[in-house]
């Protein structure tokens, strides 16, 4: 009985993946200690895009440190944004000031950025099940939104557009007819995606009942977004501590049950179709208005008010030179992103940089959970469960 | 129309939590814990010494705060001594009630590892020990996470140059092999922060 | 007879080095090295809209012994170091590297300990892209750059290169 044991132990092999792979989705390096094709034992190994967005942050003044909050989730740069932007807000006191406009624009701006990740998702976590042509549509279908966004803010990715207060620069005028052009045609792309997927007998085959978890295990490795509504639990950020103004909008959060690699991609297109209703909601209600807060301490004044009066002058000149002050304290704000809940704990000293900006990043969580997915599954299951958390490397390494 | 229940529940949780369960913290840790008025968020904030963070987090755990929301660390050089804290973020589930433990610490300190309890505190700790240099005691694993296995210096720290190794460049190398002689007497993003 | 097998390429050799060119110009296979934001972009590339499959990239290789050029796109931090320099060397000549994006061209937004100042402290670079990210159009403007200058021989795909 012992020497069989000891035979068995050393059948066992270690094999390295990553971190270039092409199944990885980014650079990660699994691990693995392989008995045959079973996974006995994975251990994930991040830090290979760790870029110190923390300490760059605490170099750059409030306003700035939104263009490195936007590289981190990079799926996700208008909902980092947006989160970052909150918490400053909170600290400084001006969260009921901020403007309708802004809000609601922020609002449908985080939700098509959701649809984009999600598109994302979809194709990617097919080419990793060897499906092709979900990426080909999931990508044609995003470059819609990409030209949306790249009418409102300049560019198609990383857009640093939210400022402390608001927006950095009002919507186009033609911005409803834009969304409303791609809000006509998306529901039934997505209808063809779905029964592209969903109903294929492979893909059922794969992914029925592999990396399955259960609510208390997902709770207690710190899962949060779709990685914890498979289980069972309709943990929302945006239902249980609604911001900008979530709790006026009508939406479901879907759950499913089983905790399987199959309801992970099946709640995709279930948030999909919820994010097209707020986005539907969302430009119903645009009002128009200011852009930004009406506050001069805070937002530049306007050019032609600068050359002309003496206070406006020397708010820009503050406001360029070195910022806005926010008076020291701390404060926790959590939006839900793609992935889950992405928390900002921002400590500031009362200076115009922050002292420290603490990102909690729920693909970091969801990246380390791998280990305990994986094992029990074979080799080839190994680039459908990696797809399936959707981790994003910038926002584990930071 | 607006969906106030949860925004009601959050703060009905709140208010549970700090005439219940705050004042009870600090009764049964008498001389181990402190609260400290809480800021914008109205996230209820005790500080704790390392040595009693075990007990803390199971003292908390039993009543109800069962999620372990994220461990955090924070560098108060040259403002403070002891000058590191390491933040956790306790919620309960689904009564939504939220407290932050801090402790504060120096560099020999070594609070416990929660990661026996909360699986997920494993990889937080072993960031903030890359980035600080906190060691966590009865950790089962830590090693460096971010940077490096032989990087030296843990550069959160507030006097780590920002530029890291590269920040003593200028001083030497010769002008022909320095790439950044262009730059001397620029104004430096690391001026502000201690060399 | 020595006029076409010359020394300096009689015209035979001649017409079959610009056959050569030529044909490696228009089959240029990348290496999947998609590390940040850019690596989105990239696939943005590889999607209907901006398609590199017309100028021959038909096939993305994971492996670099099968890929000719090296798009790095993302920033290359302190632990990747090692892993570029494995992949670049483990690569067959002739091979090329585009640094997309500022931050692998320079380090981009990122001045500080943790990204390396630009790719080509690791690895030598033929054509570099600026932009964060930048559009995919950007990344065709750079590959037609680099195709003419293949089928011109400039840069001789790591032949001469140290390593």
């Amino acid at each position: 009985m012992a020497q069989t044991f000891e035979t068995h132990q050393q059948d066992r092999m270690t094999l390295s993946i990553g971190p270039h792979h092409p199944a990885t989705h980014g650079v990660l390096r699994v691990i693995l200690e392989l008995e045959g094709e079973t996974i006995r034992k994975a251990t994930p190994e991040t830090g290979f895009l760790h870029t110190g967005i923390e300490k760059t942050a605490e170099n750059l003044t409030w306003n700035q440190a939104t263009t490195v909050v936007d590289r981190m989730d990079y799926l996700n740069c208008i909902g980092n944004n947006v989160g970052y932007c909150l918490a400053v807000e909170k600290l400084l006191g001006i969260t009921d000031r901020i403007p309708e406009r802004a809000t609601v624009a922020r609002v449908l701006l985080m939700e098509l950025q959701r649809i984009t990740s999600h598109l994302v998702y979809i194709g990617t976590g097919g080419l990793d099940l060897g499906a092709m042509t979900p990426f080909f549509w999931c990508f044609d279908l995003r470059e819609q939104i990409l030209d949306i966004f790249e009418e409102v803010t300049g560019q198609r990715m990383n857009p640093s557009y939210m400022r402390v207060g608001g927006l950095a620069h009002d919507l186009p005028a033609h911005f409803k007819e834009i969304v409303g052009n791609f809000l006509k045609v998306a529901p039934a792309k997505m209808q063809d995606l779905r029964n592209l997927i969903l109903g294929n007998p492979i893909f059922i085959d794969r992914t029925k009942g592999t990396a399955k978890i259960s609510m208390e295990k997902a709770l207690g490795l710190g899962l949060t977004g779709h990685n914890l509504r498979i289980t069972g639990c309709d943990y929302d950020v945006r239902k249980y501590y609604p911001y900008c103004g979530y709790e006026n909008y009508d939406f479901k959060v879907p759950t499913y049950q089983n905790g399987d690699l199959f309801d992970r991609i099946a709640i995709r297109f279930d948030e999909v179709d919820e994010s097209l209703k707020i986005c539907q909601q969302a430009l119903a209600n645009l009002p128009d208005g200011r852009h930004i807060i009406d506050d001069r301490k805070l937002v530049l004044p306007p050019k032609a008010e600068v050359k002309q009066s003496m206070e406006a002058l020397i708010h820009h000149f503050k406001l360029v030179q070195s910022g806005f002050d926010v008076p020291a304290g701390e404060v926790y704000h959590a939006v839900e992103s793609p992935r889950g809940e992405l928390g900002f704990y921002i400590i500031s000293d009362g200076g115009n940089k922050p002292m420290r900006m603490r990102v909690r990043g729920p693909a970091f969580y969801a990246t380390y959970a791998l280990a305990e997915l994986l094992p029990g599954h074979y080799v080839g299951d190994m680039a459908g469960i990696i797809a399936g958390v959707d981790p994003v490397f910038g926002e584990v390494d930071r | 129309m607006p969906n106030l229940e949860m925004i009601e529940r959050a703060a009905a949780a709140r208010e549970k939590v700090n005439t219940e369960i705050v004042p009870a913290l600090l009764e049964t840790f008498k001389d181990r814990a402190e609260q400290i008025t809480p800021t914008n968020d109205q996230i209820p904030q005790v500080f704790i010494n390392p040595g009693s963070l075990l007990d803390v987090a199971l003292w908390l755990k039993d009543r109800g705060f069962n999620v372990l929301v994220d461990v955090a660390g924070a560098d108060y050089y040259p403002a403070r001594d002891p000058r590191f804290e390491v933040i956790y973020h306790f919620r309960q589930f689904p009564a939504l009630g939220m407290i932050r433990v801090r402790v504060r610490c120096t560099e020999k300190d070594q609070p416990a590892s929660v990661s026996h309890i909360w699986p997920m505190a494993e990889a937080p700790e072993r960031e903030v020990y890359d980035q600080f240099g906190i060691k966590f005691a009865n950790h089962p694993n830590l090693k460096r996470i971010l940077n490096p296995d032989d990087w030296e210096g843990h550069p959160l720290r507030r006097d780590y140059p920002l530029r890291g190794p590269r920040a003593l460049i200028n001083l030497e190398m010769p002008a022909e092999q320095n790439r950044y002689a262009a730059f001397e007497g620029v104004d430096d993003a690391n001026t502000e922060h201690g060399k | 007879m020595s006029d076409v097998f010359g020394k300096d390429g009689g015209f035979v050799t001649t017409t079959v080095d610009g056959f050569l060119r030529w044909s490696k110009a228009n089959s240029i296979w990348p290496l999947t090295f998609g590390l940040a934001c850019c690596a989105i972009e990239m696939m943005n590339l590889t999607a209907p809209r901006y398609d590199l499959a017309q100028w021959g990239s038909e096939a993305f290789r994971a492996s670099p012994r099968q890929a000719d050029l090296m798009i790095v796109s993302g920033r290359l931090c302190n632990k990747m170091v090692p892993v570029a320099k494995q992949v670049y060397q483990q690569m067959a000549e002739p091979k090329w590297v585009v640094a997309m994006g500022a931050c692998a061209s320079t380090g981009g937004i990122f001045d500080n300990y943790a990204v390396v100042q630009g790719v080509d402290n690791v690895i030598p670079v033929d054509v570099y892209i600026p932009g964060c990210p930048p559009t995919p159009d950007a990344v065709i403007h750079a590959i037609q750059m680099l195709r003419e200058r293949i089928k011109r021989d400039d840069p001789k795909g790591g032949l001469k290169v140290n390593a």
